[in-house]
């Protein structure tokens, strides 16, 4: 907006400012934290400004996690961690956007009963089925494993809602061009519907690898083996030590190590957005 | 290359609206046939039951010898050409083209060579490695018609594809289009509603009304000779003046109602009674001096074109619709309120019989 009032521009930057102070101003403090020796943090006087204990805190972090609540290395979370958030994100995506496609182009007895039935389950996310859900992955023998950490996670309404909606919007006659051009169902969808949704799919691979990344109570419930924990949870746990004052210092470098993933997909898929923005022209 | 057939061609769509009430006719082989119609009579529902797009509730449709009616679109060995031109957003313009011949398993160096090919007939070569964003509506135009050329098929399909581009760009391509469909002497069916379009482009017209093939035939045929009142009104620009009247007593005329004079052209012989609809083209009517005119008309307005003027008026004593338009040399300065003397030859009155509209002959 090309306004001239300085009074509001004023203000809606200090707005911003206030703003971004309060998102970056706990980040900044968990990062100093990261770099002192254990005892700063315990002085009862909370260090504004870095330490010297960086690379130390970090190397014991990752290598052998914190010791005193007997963790393993942050290494083996992480690794856990992104290899569920992986899962979710690829299953969610690539079972929704077929569901979607068989909403939106076939037609089969009882097509809108499926979708009815696919857009209820938005009424029960995992929380409200945990029980039953918890039930059956015991009885599948999915305990302590990344098939039990993610698939339950999968299935999604919304996902499907999202592609439904933008299938929705892609034109018909490209679909009947495709069929004239011999094109069967299987082609249409690989050669034109997948690259058409390919911003969708980024933008939504962004969304699910966070939302699979910051998951805690399933996670918690399903892994008893260390060799499976992810570092969501883990960091939760590193808190509980017996005997000992937590060490922060250890805690808040595992926090950054867990931040920095979700940062680093959206700063990379932000590029394939733009560059899908561009080329989308219609 | 092949013809065309239609035998007792039907169409209800499931909602249960009948959109076809029977089609029959037969396209020859390279015969460039338009069907024009107003909106919603059933056009592109013909088209697309031809393109195996939707399906025939009843009758058949063959292409050459062989009936269609449950062929799939890719194997009937058509090409269509869409109104908002269904280009893939994402794939270049070669790859446009060549998508249907590769799903095909045509040989690539037989792919590059047909699409070089129509690519230097419409003039797209420097923009093969673009894509359909990156081209104006005509150059989006002329790859849709790119695709349809590299197919080789039997016939092409178009439905309405002139009517996203502007005026000027409009009259240029439906010239190319003619000249491309006389060069490569493919069998084309083709939608519009515009009857300029329809006029020019056509070696024969159908002319549809509400799922019905109201005449066929060749553009001047049906100028000349429309078979129903709605022929009459829907080919021509300005629209037919209709004058309703009765029969004159001995038969050699018509008393129109609201003029003062009997028309002195004698209605066919099918219609010695009773009351009559009399069609006559504006650019018919002829100013003349008062003595030998056959009608009068009261100017109301008067839209000067530069070439000729468009003058609306009513008959000199008119009641409720009698309205008539003229068309006047551009020369001839005309001023409402005045009142305009005209003559008509008589091959050119048109007669229908009012009750059903048909054409008296
Ligand atoms: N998929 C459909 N289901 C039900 N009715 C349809 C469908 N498509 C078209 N119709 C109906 O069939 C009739 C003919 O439609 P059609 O699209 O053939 O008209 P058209 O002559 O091509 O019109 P336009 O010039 O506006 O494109 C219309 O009454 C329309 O409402
Ligand atoms: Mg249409």
């Amino acid at each position: 907006m090309v306004e001239n009032r300085p009074w509001l521009t004023v203000f809606s930057h200090v707005v911003l400012c206030l703003g971004v102070l309060v998102t970056a101003l706990p980040i900044w403090i968990a990062f100093v934290a990261s770099t002192h020796p254990a005892d700063s943090m315990l002085s009862g006087r909370t260090p504004l400004l870095p330490g010297g204990n960086m690379l130390e805190n970090y190397a014991t972090v990752l290598g052998s996690g914190v010791k005193a609540a007997g963790s393993i290395p942050v290494g083996t979370m992480l690794w856990n961690s992104f290899v569920m958030a992986l899962m979710i994100a690829v299953g969610k995506i690539a079972i929704s956007i077929i569901a979607a496609y068989a909403i939106v182009y076939f037609r089969f007895p009882l097509r809108k009963t499926c979708f009815w039935v696919i857009f209820i389950t938005l009424m029960l996310p995992v929380e409200v089925r945990i029980l039953p859900t918890f039930g059956v992955v015991a009885s599948l023998d999915m305990l302590n494993s990344y098939w039990g950490l993610s698939v339950p996670l999968i299935a999604s309404a919304t996902a499907t809602f999202l592609f439904r909606q933008f299938f929705l919007t892609v034109p018909e006659e490209l679909a009947e061009a495709a069929r004239i051009d011999g094109a069967g169902p299987l082609k249409f969808f690989r050669d034109i519907l997948l690259p058409l949704s390919r911003t969708n799919i980024a933008a939504l691979f962004v969304i699910l690898f966070i939302f699979g990344w910051n998951q805690y109570l399933w996670p918690l419930l399903v892994t008893t083996d260390e060799g499976f924990y992810t570092i969501v949870m883990g960091i939760q746990r590193m808190l509980q030590a017996e005997d000992a004052e937590p060490a922060w210092h250890e805690i808040m470098a595992t926090s950054m190590l867990a931040m920095l993933p979700p940062v680093l997909v959206v700063v990379f898929m932000q590029r394939l957005f733009v560059k899908g923005l561009i080329e989308q022209e219609k | 290359m092949a013809g065309l057939e239609f035998v007792g061609v039907r169409k209800t769509y499931p909602n249960g609206v009948k959109a076809i009430h029977g089609i029959d006719m037969a396209v020859s082989d390279g015969e460039f046939v338009v069907i024009v119609g107003p909106s919603g009579c059933g056009k592109s529902t013909l088209l697309r039951m031809v393109a195996g797009l939707e399906t025939v509730t009843e009758g058949e449709i063959r292409i050459g010898e062989n009936r269609v009616n449950e062929l799939e679109p890719a194997d009937r060995n058509i090409a269509m050409v869409f109104q908002n031109y269904a280009l893939y957003p994402h794939m270049s313009v070669f790859d446009n083209m060549a998508y249907g011949l590769r799903n095909r398993r045509t040989p690539r160096d037989e792919i590059a060579r047909r699409v070089a090919e129509a690519a230097g007939t419409l003039q797209l070569e420097g923009l093969l490695d673009r894509r359909p964003g990156q081209l104006s509506g005509g150059q989006r135009q002329r790859v849709a018609m790119g695709r349809a050329i590299v197919r080789e098929p039997e016939a092409f399909l178009f439905d309405e594809p002139l009517s996203n581009l502007d005026a000027k760009l409009r009259v240029q391509m439906r010239l190319e289009i003619k000249r491309l469909q006389r060069a490569l002497g493919t069998t084309s069916l083709y939608v519009t509603h515009d009857q300029v379009e329809a006029m020019t482009l056509a070696d024969r017209l159908i002319v549809m009304n509400a799922g019905v093939a109201e005449q066929i035939g060749t553009p001047l045929e049906i100028y000349d000779a429309p078979a129903t009142l709605f022929v009459a009104g829907f080919i021509g620009s300005p629209a037919m003046n209709f004058l309703s009247g009765t029969v004159a007593d001995d038969g050699a005329g018509a008393n129109l109602d609201g003029a003062e004079r009997t028309l002195l052209v004698a209605p066919p012989a099918s219609a010695r009674r009773g009351r009559i609809t009399v069609g006559i083209r504006p650019e018919h009517l002829e100013p003349v001096s008062r003595e030998t005119a056959a009608l009068e008309v009261v100017v109301e307005l008067v839209e000067a074109l530069g070439a000729d003027s468009l003058v609306h008026g009513q008959l000199a004593d008119g009641g409720e619709g009698a309205a008539v338009t003229v068309r006047v040399d551009g020369a001839r300065r005309v001023a409402a309120g005045e009142v305009l003397s005209l003559a008509v030859a008589p091959n050119h009155v048109h007669f229908f019989d009012p009750d059903d509209g048909k054409r008296l002959a």
